[in-house]
């Protein structure tokens, strides 16, 4: 079959040559290429060169409030999970400015918008990964306004996406069915099988984008042995899954129970650091600052991160809202698992677990469901009890 | 609308008409558009004010709704921005982005008598839903304004409240929590007087406004004459930086106050006032 016969169906295999190609040709078109990089002993995402930046022969090893890279015994490209970072610092920066002015007598200009949107190629995408894209999608383009900045970035995306070969300690985006194998969102999906110590990577293409970008990459159609790899790396994955999560009757679980004392109870743990929502790929919340310079003839307006767990986030005239960490622990589970589905049509969780790896002191959402849903059912048997009474 | 296409955080530039002293610690701004056009808006809904180089803020649109040419805003100065405001003269700029949110349910009250209830500063969006429900006053039955201030300093509109007292057709009651020297009418919290209110429950809209407090037993005491809950409207508050729905702070539950709010169907989120901290 000659590489024009390449279609949308079709499985191919290239080697690290190829690979390296495929990074080169997106630097060509005009793409900054993003990816996994280590830096300060973690993976993440950052501006990636070539493969050689990637983490190569490097895995992660997670647990709640525990992360550490380890060494492992191949040249895996892939060999790891993810790390803190997620795709939404290129989509939707940490901080932003959305527009300045300047003073104009007794009124103010705004400027003209600066720079083009950037356009990214984001290198190593997962599964879970791109269902986060797709919910934040949901945030900021589907509903009744369009966030421009975001939009902007969000259609100069190549994505090429990576299934998971293994899961980590912290994953469970098989109870969120977010993964491990990408489903949607990419334009080109490889997977990482070894063959005779080489590393291969079968690719299939997910758009027409990256069905004409792997035209002008060296690849042959994959053998039905390197096809069946494919499913195994992601059947492996699957039996990986470090944690687990119940979603049945999940939403009503949490509205029935928004008395509970395991609220309390999870408070005396959590510090309101804010951490877990920094990590999470979905988590879009942020905080508007406007500022001058010193002459007060410039001005900007900031975008910046802001976290539900923080004191201020629920500030009105005369006090916070939710002033106590149960009431903030309690928004923020209640919405990622059970409003964010009245908002937006689906969970707030892809299961990636990086809130239980970065938790300083290891509180685990899959825990705490767990907890609550026994917490539950006990209170229901006496319910129940004394009904028969 | 307000809305620039450069996106929906970039205000449009308005400047400032008038500006007039309303209490010791409110006034009314009345502002138009930089360029023409007209500012329409639904009783109810609010705007995002923004003051060059210090800062925007949330505030309900306190105008009529029948005269576009203007937007008015009537605000009490707490905090930096709001304090900036109220020094601003006229010809001064300002950065308006809006309308936003839900609006109170002027069609829907068509026919039925309509029970207004107000605390201090939410007076002011519910004045559009008054001047609405007056301009139309042979749709309604019994209409009756319960307006309820801290003490008679504190009273807003008072020329135009004098004014309503002078119709025929006007039930309006005021009550202060505390009386003055000079002061000789209701004293005690708003909720007290909707017993004593003229109207059929059965036959009811009534529209809330005020601190979450005073919506809490404004609520109780119309549930006891028994105006059914889908009958009660009420205008919520929480924090809100975008109003568009994107920063996440004026989630009340489910629902996004900038957005499905501010005035929501009392059935809707009655669930919500049983939760602490919600």
């Amino acid at each position: 079959m000659s590489q024009q016969e390449t279609d949308l169906e079709q499985l191919n295999v290239f080697d690290l040559s190829g690979f390296a190609k495929l990074i080169t040709l997106l630097q060509e078109k005009g793409y900054t290429t993003v990816g996994p990089t280590v830096e300060e002993g973690a993976i993440v995402y950052d501006e990636i060169d070539s493969i050689e930046d990637l983490p190569i022969g490097l895995t992660d090893e997670q647990a709640g409030g525990k992360y550490e890279l380890r060494k492992r015994n191949d040249h895996a490209l892939f060999g790891y999970v993810v790390g803190p970072h997620s795709w939404k610092k290129f989509l939707n920066p940490a901080g932003l400015r959305l527009w300045q002015a300047r003073r104009n007598g007794r009124s103010f200009e705004v400027l003209e918008q600066e720079a083009p949107a950037p356009s990214y190629a984001f290198i190593g995408a997962r599964a879970c990964e791109l269902n986060a894209i797709a919910i934040q999608d949901r945030v900021f383009l589907k509903g009744s306004f369009v966030d421009s900045d975001y939009a902007g970035r969000r259609q100069n995306i190549f994505v090429v996406a990576v299934n998971c070969g293994q899961a980590g300690g912290t994953c469970f985006c098989d109870s969120m069915n977010a993964g491990p194998k990408a489903k949607s969102g990419y334009d080109l999906v490889l997977t990482e099988i070894k063959a005779q110590k080489r590393n291969l990577f079968v690719v299939e293409a997910g758009s027409e984008a990256g069905a004409n970008l792997l035209h002008e990459v060296p690849h042959e159609p994959a053998t039905e042995k390197q096809m069946a790899r494919v499913s195994e790396v992601v059947s492996d994955a699957v039996a990986q899954m470090g944690r687990q999560l119940d979603t049945r009757d999940l939403q009503s679980l949490l509205y029935r129970n928004s008395g509970n004392g395991r609220w309390n109870e999870v408070a005396e743990r959590c510090l309101a650091c804010a951490n877990c929502t920094m990590v999470c790929p979905t988590c879009f919340c942020s905080t508007v600052e406007d500022t001058t310079d010193l002459t007060g003839e410039h001005a900007e307006r900031w975008r910046l991160w802001d976290s539900c767990f923080t004191q201020e986030f629920s500030y009105v005239h005369g006090g916070s809202v939710r002033s106590s960490i149960s009431a903030r622990y309690r928004q923020w589970i209640t919405h990622k698992l059970a409003s964010w589905v009245d908002q937006f049509g689906s969970s707030g969780c892809v299961g990636c677990g990086r809130c239980i790896t970065w938790c300083p002191v290891g509180i685990d959402i899959t825990e705490e469901i767990a907890a609550l849903r026994e917490a539950d059912s006990g209170l229901s048997s006496i319910l129940r009890t004394e009904e028969k009474e | 609308m307000a809305q620039s296409m450069a996106g929906p955080m970039v205000p449009a530039h308005y400047h400032v008409k008038k500006i007039k002293k309303e209490t010791f610690d409110t006034f009314t701004i009345d502002l138009v558009p930089e360029t023409r056009g007209e500012f329409t808006f639904a009783a109810g809904q609010f705007n995002m004010l923004y003051v060059f180089g210090i800062g925007e803020v949330p505030i309900s649109i306190s105008g009529d709704p029948a005269l576009p040419a203007t937007i008015t805003h009537t605000v009490r100065s707490v905090g930096t921005v709001t304090n900036v405001m109220r020094t601003l003269k006229r010809g001064d700029g300002l950065g308006v982005r809006g309308p936003f949110g839900s609006a109170w349910p002027i069609q829907e009250a068509t026919g039925n008598d309509v029970v207004i209830v107000a605390g201090g500063i939410g007076l002011a969006p519910l004045r559009p839903a008054m001047y609405e429900v007056l301009a139309q006053r042979q749709k309604f039955s019994n209409v009756a304004l319960l307006y309820g201030t801290r003490s008679p300093a504190d009273i807003l509109f008072e020329d135009e409240i004098k004014k309503w007292r002078g119709h025929f057709d006007l039930d309006i009651n005021i009550t202060v929590d505390r009386a003055t020297g000079g002061w000789y009418g209701n004293v005690g919290v708003v909720p007290t007087m909707i017993p004593k209110t003229p109207f059929d429950p059965a036959q009811t809209v009534a529209m809330i406004c005020g601190p979450e407090i005073m919506i809490r037993f404004s609520v109780m005491a119309l549930r006891e004459r028994g105006v059914p809950d889908n009958k009660i409207f009420v205008s919520m508050e929480r924090n809100m930086k975008c109003a568009v729905g994107f920063c996440g702070h004026c989630q009340f539950g489910p629902h996004f106050i900038c957005k499905d709010g501010p005035v929501f169907r009392y059935s809707d989120i009655r669930h919500l006032f049983d939760i602490r901290e919600v």
